[in-house]
Order: structure tokens, then C-alpha cells, then sequence
């Protein structure tokens, strides 16, 4: 790659998104995953990026944890979500063999993996979307990211926060982080806020509310809107992993296995669900609603395609 | 579009063997380097700052590593709340020492998110949240409490490094690190450091919460702990389960597909040191910079932090009395 040009690689997607926030467990992969599946319903060709090294979420959202990704003589070849692809995925997941196994890598090489998810895959060629999963901080993942980025042009970043001040105060640093690489804030979303109990229908506000909205009417930020504490949702992720339980350890089965006889009223709805793909499932889900708003808030800033 | 001074400095290549390194500046990696002829004229050997963290660091009795390869889990609430039930015993010294260099939440936890930190001829002072309570964190050096930290790996190392030489801790109890998501540059640079001290570390706290999503990550810390040869003293599985305030009822919000903490613990025959419920008034009160233990004494999340912290009392105190 030259020093003037943006990735070539990236040359023929029309928008590049990021998921960020200086705090970690606030449900950027979430985000990230009901973003991509959203614009997929919404009939766009979409493409992730993981670059949380240490801690890849990615394909565990998308179920498939066990999948390898291959290279080619060109490049590295995304992982397909579909049959009819149009949604793909690339992490370092993929290229761990051992679930279980831990990738204690320092900066320099965290970078250069980073550089080759950036210069090195294979993006279907119609590709609308690449949303890029972000790990926690403003460190080397990030520096590289924005450094592979900086001539490519990005839409801009999702910035995604839980209300409680502990969580906003880190965010306001991602914010700083996006002033100074000149990264285009789309908005922010507050996740977690509040927890509709199943039995008496009382919202309870476990991480405390409006955190994110404050933030963003402070600092004059889109608020792309709040997702609620959803436990159907985690479910349906969980639920699709399920398929691929041969991937599991043993003693993990086991423990399902234990469990089997209060499961087996549900397991005949979920085989029922398990024959529908993710996508499917999401589109009938009572969330998608809810993000659809945060989705529609992005997409009516209407950016031009870059291509 | 001009492109900001931090992208102008050279990179290090990929396998870069670090300047502190044996083979800095010899190995294969540094052909083609811009540093090369800099690293190879550096003095070789052991690090030159080992003798003085030793020396700095060894009125301390303990040393406990709060971890989880997951951010968001509650490492830094379970940080805060360690340290206050070990304050709380006036016989105690402690020390918090915050390695989350880009995302620093102790200071607001423990009440000090304005302090500043002093500097004296003997070093830094910590900022004492107690008498016998002193916190040590980036925060405390930053212009604005908003500043971003856009820091490479390198430059972390090297202010832990600081850390850890520079700060005037004094004879203490205990120190308790409380460190970022991940397993990367800040946890290979503080169990390289502190296994050359005087009694090495006592052992590392796992936090996860009940959703394989997060196990998942865990798993991969404890793997690291394994291969770094890190003593795990137990996992905590945190946000189990949520009592409606109204009505009673348990949810679990983060559901146990996997058996959960539990189960993990089995599987790598780790102690299981047990659940915390979620209480939203955790919440509060680490955003108050209160201690939720002594506000809320009849909450069941505060029976079972104060059964978790004995359990490790026992377990750390006990190991240097045999």
C-alpha cells in the first residue's frame, strides 16, 4: 500500500462504520452485531471487521465459533454468516484453533495483525457496509486502526456507552480520541438502560438512565437512541450457538446434558428456531424494533457512499 | 486532510523483540528497523529498574491481581470494593494500584476523581481516599479528567514501570492491582516486573459474569494465568442474578447458558469464591465514589463481596503464616 492512498482493499465498500467505547462490556459486539444484522434485513450487503484480539466476541455472536478462515493467494477470505452471503465476517477468532487458548500479544504485533485485517481480506465486491468491532480503550488496536483508516475516508464512529457516570466518564475519552485521529462521531447509543422485569412488568434502572443522552446534548452528538436490558436477546445468541455444540469441551456438555430434562419442553421450540438463520431470527425478534431507531438515525445523516 | 504527528513516528517491526530485549537490535525482525543501531548500543542484561522495584516495592506483604479477559464485568467494582472491606480494618495497610491506563474508573469508585498527585524528592505520594487506604492512578496525572490516553504499548509499560519504581507506598498490607480488559502489554509488563520481587504475587482474583460470551474471554485470562504461571486464588462471578426491587422476583438478566462462573471454576479446578446479584445501588454508589458496603450493610450483594474478601484473607494471609 502506498503511503497516499487509502487500503485497496477497502476501495469498493461504500461506508465504513466503527463500534467504539473507551469502556469495555458495554455491549459494543452487541451493537455491532444488531447493526449488521439490521442493515442486512434492510437489504444491504454488510461486512464485519473484529479487531478485539484478546478478546474476540464476534464470532460467538454470529454462531460461529469453530469456523476457520482460509487464505488465499490474494488474501484472507471472510467467514459467511448466510448462504446467499451477505454477511460476512472476519476476526481473530477464526484463526485461534482452541477456544480456550489466550493471545498474549504486545503492541507492535497486535498492529501488524491489524494491518493485514485492514490490506489483506477478501470483502465480498458489492459490499454496502464494514461495520469494525473495537476492543476497550484508545490503545494500539485503535491508534492502528486509525491509522490504516485515515485516507480511507470513514463514514465514522458509533460511540456506545451504559448510562452509570463510571461507564460515560471512558467514553468521554473515546470522544477526545475521535477529535484528534478526526473521526466522524455518527452518535451514541446507550445500551443497558433500564430492565423490564419479566414478572410485574417494573422497569429498574440497574445502571441507573439518560447517562448517554446527557453526554451526547452536552457535547452537541447525535443520541441514536437507548436499547433496554434484553434477555431474549442474549438467548437468541446463545440458543444459535447451540447448533454448534460439538465445538464445545466436554465438561460443557455435560452440564447441558444435566439439564436436559427441564429442557426438553423447550428444546422442540427451538429446534423449530434453530432451522431459521440468525437473520430470521433477529427479524422476529422484539428488539429489533427498538434498534431499528438507532439504525434509521444513522442512515438518515445521509453520507454519500465513498465509492 | 493533514495527518496527525502521532502517525509520522516509525513503527516498530512485527516481532520486535523490545529494547529491552537480549537480542535488541540483533534479531531478525530489526534488519530494516530505523531503531535498530539505537537498540543494539543499549546496555544488555537484566532490566537496570529491577533491583529498584525490588527495593521500592519490598515493605509490601501482599499482592493481589484483580483480572478478567472481559471489560465491563466488574473488575474495577470489585477492585473498589476489596479495598474498602480491607480498609475497613483499621490494623491493615492498603494500597490500589490502577493499571487501566486508557479507561482509569478507580479514582471516581473511591471519591478521588480530582486529586492530583504530589510529587516529592522520595516520589509519587499516592492519593489517600483513607488513612490507610492510598490509590495510585493515571487520572491523577491527566491536564482535564477528559483527556483521551492514546497511547501505544510501549509507552504503558513504561509508566507502569513508574508505577511501580516511583511511588512511595510505604510498609503496606496489601496492594491490589486492579488491571484493564484483555491480555496484552499492562499484564505481560506487571507479572514480568512483580515475579522478580520479594514474594512475587499472591495470587490473581478472576471476575466474570454468568454469559458464555464472557467465559469465553475469561477462559482465555486463565489460560494466560497458566502459561505466565500467575497463581489463581479463585473466580467470582459477577452481576448473578437481579431481586426486582418491586416485586421480589429473580431474573437472571445474564443467563448461565454455560453453568456459568461455576462451572468454568470446575473445569479448570479453580476455587469458585462465589456470586454477586446485582443490586443497582452497586452502581450508585460506585458513580458516588461511596462504599457500597457500608451504605447498604443489608444488601445481599454486600453478604456475599464480605464472604468473597474473607475467603481470600484467609487464603493469601494464610500461605505466608505456614
Amino acid at each position: 500500500m502506498s503511503e497516499l492512498e487509502a487500503p485497496k482493499s477497502l476501495a469498493h465498500i461504500k461506508h465504513i462504520v466503527l463500534v467504539l467505547s473507551g469502556k469495555g462490556g458495554v455491549g459494543k459486539s452487541s451493537v455491532t452485531t444488531q447493526l449488521a444484522l439490521s442493515l442486512v434485513i434492510k437489504g444491504f450487503k454488510v461486512g464485519v471487521l473484529d479487531i478485539d484480539l484478546t478478546g474476540p466476541s464476534i464470532p460467538r455472536m454470529f454462531g460461529l465459533e469453530g469456523k476457520s478462515m482460509f487464505q488465499s493467494e490474494r488474501g484472507w477470505i471472510p467467514v459467511y454468516v448466510d448462504n446467499d452471503e451477505r454477511l460476512s465476517v472476519v476476526s481473530l477468532g477464526f484463526l485461534i484453533g482452541d477456544r480456550g487458548s489466550s493471545v498474549a500479544w504486545r503492541g507492535p504485533k497486535k498492529t501488524s495483525m491489524i494491518n493485514q485485517f485492514i490490506s489483506n481480506v477478501i470483502w465480498p465486491k458489492d459490499l454496502d457496509y464494514l461495520i469494525i468491532d473495537t476492543p476497550p480503550g484508545t490503545s494500539d488496536e485503535h491508534i492502528s486502526i486509525a491509522e490504516q483508516l485515515r485516507l480511507a475516508n470513514p463514514d465514522g464512529a458509533v460511540l456506545v456507552t451504559t448510562p452509570q457516570a463510571v461507564s460515560v466518564n471512558d467514553v468521554k475519552k473515546e470522544m477526545n480520541f475521535c477529535h484528534k485521529v478526526r473521526f466522524k462521531i455518527l452518535g451514541i447509543v446507550e445500551n443497558m438502560s433500564g430492565f423490564i422485569c419479566p414478572y410485574c412488568a417494573e422497569c429498574t434502572n440497574i445502571f441507573s438512565s439518560g447517562g448517554g443522552k446527557i453526554l451526547a446534548d452536552q457535547h452537541q452528538i447525535n443520541y441514536l437512541g437507548n436499547l433496554p436490558i434484553d434477555p431474549t436477546f442474549v438467548e437468541m445468541i446463545e440458543n444459535n450457538n447451540m447448533d454448534s455444540k460439538n465445538e464445545l469441551p466436554e465438561l460443557e456438555r455435560l452440564s447441558i446434558s444435566d439439564k436436559q430434562s427441564d429442557k426438553d419442553r423447550e428444546e422442540k421450540n427451538q429446534e423449530k428456531k434453530h432451522k431459521e438463520s440468525l437473520v430470521d431470527q433477529y427479524k422476529e425478534s422484539s428488539i429489533k424494533p427498538v434498534f431499528e431507531i438507532i439504525v434509521d438515525n444513522i442512515l438518515s445523516q445521509g453520507i454519500p457512499s465513498r465509492v | 486532510m493533514t495527518v496527525p504527528d502521532e502517525y509520522n513516528k516509525e513503527k516498530e517491526p512485527e516481532n520486535c523483540p523490545g529494547p529491552e530485549s537480549e537480542n535488541a537490535g540483533k534479531s531478525d525482525a530489526c534488519n530494516g528497523c530505523a531503531n535498530q543501531s539505537i537498540c543494539e548500543s543499549l546496555p544488555k542484561g537484566p532490566d537496570p529498574d529491577i533491583p529498584l522495584i525490588q527495593d521500592n516495592l519490598s515493605q509490601i506483604q501482599h499482592k493481589v491481581l484483580v483480572l478478567s479477559g472481559k471489560g465491563g464485568v466488574g473488575k474495577s467494582t470489585f477492585t473498589s470494593m476489596l479495598s474498602w472491606a480491607l480498609a475497613s480494618d483499621e490494623a491493615l495497610e492498603v494500597g490500589v494500584m490502577d493499571l487501566d491506563i486508557c479507561g482509569p474508573s478507580l479514582p471516581k469508585m473511591l471519591g478521588t476523581e480530582n486529586e492530583i498527585i504530589h510529587q516529592s524528592n522520595s516520589g509519587w505520594s499516592p492519593v489517600y481516599v483513607d488513612d490507610n487506604l492510598g490509590l495510585i492512578s493515571i487520572q491523577f496525572m491527566l491536564p482535564d479528567s477528559d483527556a483521551a490516553i492514546i497511547w501505544r504499548g510501549s509507552k504503558k509499560n513504561s509508566l507502569i514501570k513508574n508505577f511501580l519504581k516511583d511511588v512511595n507506598w510505604g510498609p503496606l498490607d496489601y496492594l491490589v492491582i486492579d488491571t484493564p480488559p484483555g491480555t496484552t502489554d499492562e499484564h505481560l509488563t506487571i507479572n514480568n516486573y512483580l515475579s522478580k520481587t520479594n514474594g512475587g504475587i499472591d495470587g490473581a482474583v478472576l471476575i466474570t459474569t454468568p454469559q458464555e460470551v464472557s467465559l469465553l474471554d475469561v477462559r482465555k485470562e486463565l489460560n494466560f494465568c497458566l502459561k505466565a504461571g500467575i497463581k489463581i486464588l479463585g473466580l467470582i462471578e459477577n452481576m448473578s442474578g437481579f431481586v426486582c426491587p418491586n416485586c421480589k422476583g429473580e431474573s437472571k438478566i445474564f443467563k448461565p447458558t454455560t453453568g456459568g462462573g461455576k462451572a468454568l471454576a470446575k473445569e479448570f479446578g479453580i476455587k469458585f469464591l462465589g456470586s454477586i446479584p446485582l443490586d443497582p445501588r452497586i452502581g450508585k454508589a460506585c458513580d458516588q465514589g461511596q462504599s457500597f458496603l457500608d451504605m447498604y450493610e443489608d444488601s445481599p450483594a454486600t453478604d456475599a463481596i464480605l464472604d468473597i474478601v474473607n475467603q481470600l484473607r484467609d487464603d493469601v494471609e494464610g500461605t505466608t503464616e505456614s
